[in-house]
């Protein structure tokens, strides 16, 4: 390889890899320090979940692609109909995931949003 | 499930993992990500080794942007760091989840690269069912599949990126958060988890339209610190009563 087609891997290497797993290693490092039952563990455990809460929440509200296109609204009620769903279905995931899909696609297409 | 399987086994059980719901999501998810590489002018070479090697699509999607914006290198990888914050308290709890007796630290580290929102969620499922002693060789089998998969997924659809339909691109793109949204609320065992996910789902929003920044490490913080402590209000009561 040349250097300028080596150059973009290596920058993948230090921008992404690097930054990423940086912070993977912090984790392990945490982690293990963490006993099991204790406190410190059910308040991390609390502020892992909803920090990916936080990131369904922006992935429904603020979201990039062809799902931007499709309104606000209909993309909670199409989500809060999954949820339903999933609660009267026994909380079966599928079933959850199914009617938020069948209610978005629905929507969008019978109000031509797409 | 017995006991006395061995770790090989588990391994393969883990590689097994890939037919499943969250597996099939995600594996919809690196479509849309194959076809953005290619319409950002990023090589088919780059886009799998970004999968491979990055492993958290946010923080891809951030480092695609940069560099089809030709940001400089400490400039890309601050906004890829800012990104990927959250990796650090998910990786603390799941370490807990997955170590069994005899892990080794190292092995921890090469497992930890693995850790996204979906072996994440996988892990909170199924670990705790799992024996400790066989739950890193499960682990790892999940997510060295699922990396493996996915990175031939982006190589796909990267070739193959006639642009999909926007109906169904959007339909993709939703997939992701409903399945994390009934998955998260299907395993919840705890108080403080149960409120951990409404808090975290209202804040993220509401802090990313305030335009503070960290606006997702501030939902986390807050969040889980509100659920931790309804969480401990609850047990004082119930304890009290």
């Amino acid at each position: 390889m040349t250097q300028s087609e080596f150059s973009p891997y290596l920058f993948i290497l230090i921008a992404g890899t690097c930054a990423t797993d940086i912070w993977r290693w912090l984790g392990v490092l945490v982690g293990a320090r963490l006993k099991e039952e204790s406190d410190l563990l059910l308040w991390v455990r609390a502020v892992a979940t909803a920090l990916v809460a936080g990131v369904i929440g922006n992935l429904i509200v603020s979201p990039s692609g062809a799902l931007a296109e499709v309104p606000l609204l209909i993309r909670l009620g199409a989500g809060a109909f999954g949820y339903v769903a999933f609660w009267f279905g026994r909380k079966s995931v599928l079933v959850g995931v199914l009617a938020a899909e069948a209610a978005l696609l629905g929507a969008a297409w019978a109000f031509s949003a797409l | 499930m017995r006991d006395e399987d061995t770790g090989l086994r588990w391994f393969l059980r883990g590689v097994g993992g890939i037919v499943s719901v969250p597996a099939f999501i995600l594996m919809a998810s690196f479509i849309g990500f194959g076809v953005l590489c290619r319409e950002s002018g990023i090589t088919l070479g780059q886009a799998v080794f970004m999968t491979g090697f990055v492993w958290a699509l946010p923080s891809q999607l951030v480092l695609v942007g940069a560099m089809a914006a030709g940001t400089s290198v400490v400039v890309a990888g601050v906004a890829v760091a800012l990104s990927a914050i959250r990796l650090m308290p998910m990786t603390a709890a799941w370490v807990p989840l997955v170590r069994g007796p005899k892990t080794r630290k190292w092995q921890l580290v090469l497992m930890s690269h693995c850790v996204a929102v979906t072996a994440w969620v996988w892990s909170v499922m199924r670990l705790r069912d799992t024996p400790p002693d066989k739950r890193a060789a499960y682990f790892a089998g999940f997510g060295a599949t699922l990396i493996s998969v996915n990175v031939c997924i982006t190589a796909i659809s990267y070739v193959s990126a006639a642009s999909l339909p926007p109906l169904l691109a959007a339909g993709l793109f939703f997939l992701t958060p409903m399945y994390f949204l009934t998955a998260l609320t299907a395993s919840a065992r705890l108080a403080a988890e149960r409120f951990a996910l409404v808090f975290g789902l209202v804040l993220g929003p509401v802090l990313r339209a305030s335009g503070i920044g960290l606006d997702l490490l501030w939902a986390g913080v807050i969040g889980g610190t509100l659920a931790f402590a309804a969480h401990k209000l609850l047990h004082a009561k119930q304890a009290g009563s």
